[in-house]
């Protein structure tokens, strides 16, 4: 700072609102998801009520899950893109394994391929050192090709969405969604895990650099396999609640969120490079891109211009975001 | 000599924010002279070439060319001028082949083929890809296509370096030749073989200045090491100190045995213990296997011969958890290796807590904080920065790096280079942490570039040249001048010392020995 003249304040006010923001990361994210809730009842007046909320909740919901593969992935400097396929996976043979099976049956052989993708997306990246995205990328084409082979073998058979599901994914129960007793519990284990655990400790040493957090005895391969399965589970029970909520089992079910995750981390506030960033941030990140989508829904755009609004939006709103945050 | 100088440097300056890396450096070559670069680590030498080869630009000084003022801006602009570099690390583009490396130099092939044939390698060939191409070969191919443009000044750093004998020869051999050819050479090296073989003059730099040039003859050898050493040849007495005699009167088995360690052709046949309650010095010269030998005690990589027992009991390291499961802990030199930047000092300093696979589970936050609270307090961490590493001190971010093996509770430390670029205040508190650390039956070895620390801190220093060990001192013995000739190669007490350095040989050998 040489231009001391101009600054009256030893520290600004603009400066100190920069520091407090940088030291919580969540309040700025909160006042822009309030912002956008604000502009949607003064477009549409009386829109947001208790029935906007728990539907907004429930849509929210599914993302928020696969977001959180985003964001423990992108901690260690990865990314999960296999996320939509493992859930559309899993979702599609629960569909229609219910139909001649016991539950518990169908749900482990739903389970089953979001642990073999999760398991071989570890040892690519952990062991064989194939860039996250790439390894990501080519096990989730494989999946798709393999739930076509799969879907010719079922086509007789029919699909039906269990009960249980349906419950969970469209219920309300006084005014909450019932996804809530899903999400929450699972929210809560992931936020504890990253600040709580020693996994969640590796994984942001691992993220921040891995040379260190190998001479501090870390093997790299153990972490990341286990990550990318946990991330696969993950995506697999996203797979099931959200079937319950659209109920229509198809070949590219969950894929529209792939590309939302990873815009909900980024806007949460984790670094794509690795080693920060936090769970809670993402859930706002979430509910944000939820909020906005309503809310370019009812500008009644045409839906080419309604895209092109949404990523100027994201694009904004991360880069200005990142600016808030970072502290220089 | 009445000939005009071909190269001429005066006056060279340069400095990095408050730090001068040159002071007043001078450099002239004569024509077809084989000229010598000599200095200790960070005396400026690579800062000088540098310059001189445009990657960097002076503060101050005169260059002259064939008595032409040139202002050399660029490596290009140098290769104009006639002034082409080969360093120490090979040049070529890895993912190419010869022939295109060749072509982005603009290098003549035919006189590339002749040069590589001379250089003794006669079946190259010329369409492989670099990254296949053995280092030795590479650094020989580097000189090749340097000599094949034919410039004036060649300007060789290390050049022997990892080249096996019969590879060495033929380089040195050419690069003689050279000079005879009337082009001169600048030739930089640690090694007294080759340069009393090789060159006419040398240039002496010390702390940023050129101390002195003189005629290589039979004998010169002690007076160069008395010129780069300078000032500080006046002996600085070792302060006695307590925790020593516990170390001797501690004995048994080593902590640490390394017999007949070997690495690639970095580290050839090195031998040494460590005892509990013990600092060991090891002192080398840039780049003479040290690196590796840490590496390899640290589990970074696998040696390729020789044996490693710990507290008598042989073990092989594949993984650096493998040593810290042995109790062996390494302290990098760059604090970058060994932090995660991002992130707190708190976790930072527990981060080998968690490490292990049945270590995922829950944190217990309150005992950790315990643990890591007394770390802090032992190494007066400023930790009023608690939130990110980064904004740490460097001194306080190289006392968090210690700080986690001793919250670990490592029994063996390997310290590499702990001290570079920080503070003397920080230093002083590394070096008594260190001896206290063996007051309490750890140990401790120490790699440093820097002399006055091995008496600072060290019991006992290994010295390494060529990737072997070369000598070993006790910490009384170890004055300046015996660590920087053991350092160079130079044979200890094989000739009567000369004029100032007579004062300063050691009184009594009996009683250090061990």
């Amino acid at each position: 700072m040489t231009d001391i003249a101009t600054m009256p304040q030893p520290v600004s006010f603009g400066r100190r609102l920069k520091r407090f923001m940088a030291d919580r990361p969540l309040i700025p994210l909160i006042i822009l998801l309030i912002i956008l809730v604000v502009i949607l009842q003064v477009l549409r007046p009386g829109i947001v009520n208790e029935r906007w909320l728990a539907n907004t909740a429930k849509f929210a919901i599914p993302l928020a899950i696969l977001a959180g593969c985003q964001t423990m992935t992108m901690l260690t400097g990865g990314i999960d893109l296999s996320v939509g396929t493992v859930a559309t996976m899993s979702a599609f043979i629960m569909a229609t394994q219910i139909v001649n099976q016991d539950p518990a049956v169908a749900f482990l052989l739903a389970m089953l391929p979001a642990v073999l993708i999760g398991l071989v997306n570890g040892i690519g990246v952990g062991v064989f050192r194939v860039h996250p995205l790439i390894m990501t990328l080519g096990t989730s084409l494989i999946g798709t090709g393999f739930l076509q082979v799969y879907q010719r073998t079922v086509i007789a058979s029919g699909a039906k969405i269990p009960d249980f599901l349906n419950w969970l994914g469209t219920g309300v129960t006084y005014g909450f969604p019932n996804a809530l007793l899903l999400f929450v519990p699972v929210a809560v284990l992931i936020v504890f895990m990253l600040n709580r655990t020693g996994f969640g400790r590796l994984l942001y040493a691992v993220g921040d650099n891995e040379r260190a957090a190998r001479l501090s005895g870390v093997r790299y391969w153990q972490v990341i396999t286990a990550l990318y399965v946990l991330s696969s589970l993950l995506a697999g029970i996203t797979g099931l609640l959200y079937i319950g909520l659209i109920k229509a089992p198809s070949l590219s079910l969950a894929e529209p969120l792939v590309l939302p995750s990873v815009a909900a981390a980024v806007i949460g506030g984790t670094s794509i490079f690795g080693g920060r960033g936090g769970y809670t941030g993402t859930i706002i990140g979430a509910l944000i891109l939820t909020v906005l989508t309503t809310l370019l829904t009812i500008l009644q755009m045409p839906e080419g211009g309604r895209r092109i609004l949404f990523g100027f939006i994201v694009l904004f709103v991360t880069a200005a975001y990142l600016r808030i945050v970072e502290d220089r | 000599m009445t000939a005009n100088p071909l190269l001429d440097a005066t006056g060279v300056a340069k400095n990095y924010g408050a730090v001068a890396a040159l002071r007043n450096a001078s450099l002239s070559v004569l024509p077809g002279e084989v000229h010598a670069l000599m200095g200790a680590n960070g005396a400026g030498k690579s800062t000088l070439v540098k310059i001189l080869t445009g990657a960097i630009k002076a503060d101050a000084g005169r260059i002259l060319i064939r008595g032409q003022q040139l202002d050399v801006r660029s490596p290009a602009a140098a290769r104009r001028a006639g002034l082409l570099p080969v360093y120490q690390e090979p040049s070529l583009i890895p993912d190419l082949d010869v022939l295109s490396n060749l072509r982005l130099t603009g290098t003549p092939v035919e006189a590339f083929r002749a040069w590589v044939r001379e250089l003794g390698i006669p079946d190259l060939d010329i369409r492989e890809t670099a990254r296949h191409i053995p280092l030795a070969i590479l650094r020989v191919l580097d000189l090749a296509r340097a000599l094949a443009v034919e410039p004036d000044v060649l300007l060789l750093d290390e050049m022997t370096a990892a080249l096996p004998a019969n590879l060495a020869e033929k380089v040195l051999e050419v690069v003689r030749r050279q000079g005879d050819a009337g082009r001169s050479v600048i030739f930089i090296s640690h090694r007294f073989v080759e340069i009393s073989a090789l060159c006419d003059r040398a240039t002496v730099l010390r702390d940023g200045s050129t101390v002195g040039v003189v005629d290589i003859e039979p004998g010169i050898e002690e007076r160069i090491v008395e010129m780069m050493l300078g000032a500080r040849i006046e002996k600085t007495r070792v302060t006695a100190r307590a925790a020593n005699e516990v170390a001797i009167a501690g004995g048994g088995r080593p902590r640490l045995s390394v017999r007949n360690l070997q690495l690639g052709t970095k580290l050839n046949d090195v031998s040494f213990d460590l005892a509990n309650g013990e600092v060991a010095g090891v002192f080398a010269l840039e780049g003479q296997g040290q690196d590796e030998l840490f590496a390899a005690l640290a589990g970074s990589i696998r040696p390729t011969g020789g044996s490693i027992d710990v507290d008598g009991a042989p073990v092989k390291f594949s993984h650096p958890s493998d040593a810290i499961q042995a109790g062996i802990a390494y302290v990098p030199g760059d604090r970058t290796e060994a932090l995660a930047m991002q992130r707190s000092v708190r976790e930072n300093i527990a981060l080998p807590f968690s490490a292990a696979l049945r270590k995922w589970g829950p944190i217990r936050m309150r005992r950790e904080q315990v643990v890591v609270s007394g770390a802090i307090g032992r190494l007066q961490i400023d930790t009023r920065a608690q939130g990110e590493v980064q904004r740490l001190s460097g001194g306080n971010q190289q006392k968090v790096t210690i700080a986690r093996w001793i919250a670990a509770n490592a029994r063996t430390i390997l310290c590499f280079d702990p001290t570079r670029g920080i503070d003397v205040g920080t230093k002083q508190e590394i070096y008594k942490l260190l001896r206290e650390l063996a007051g309490q039956g750890k140990s401790v070895l120490f790699y440093t570039s820097e002399m006055e620390e091995v008496q600072r801190v060290c019991d006992r220093v290994i010295v390494i040249f060529g990737g072997r060990v070369v000598d070993t001192f006790p910490v009384e013995e170890a004055d300046e001048p015996a660590l920087m000739r053991a350092a160079y190669g130079l044979p200890r007490g094989a000739k009567a010392d000369v004029g100032i350095l007579a004062e300063v040989k050691p009184g009594s050998n009996a009683e250090a020995a061990s």
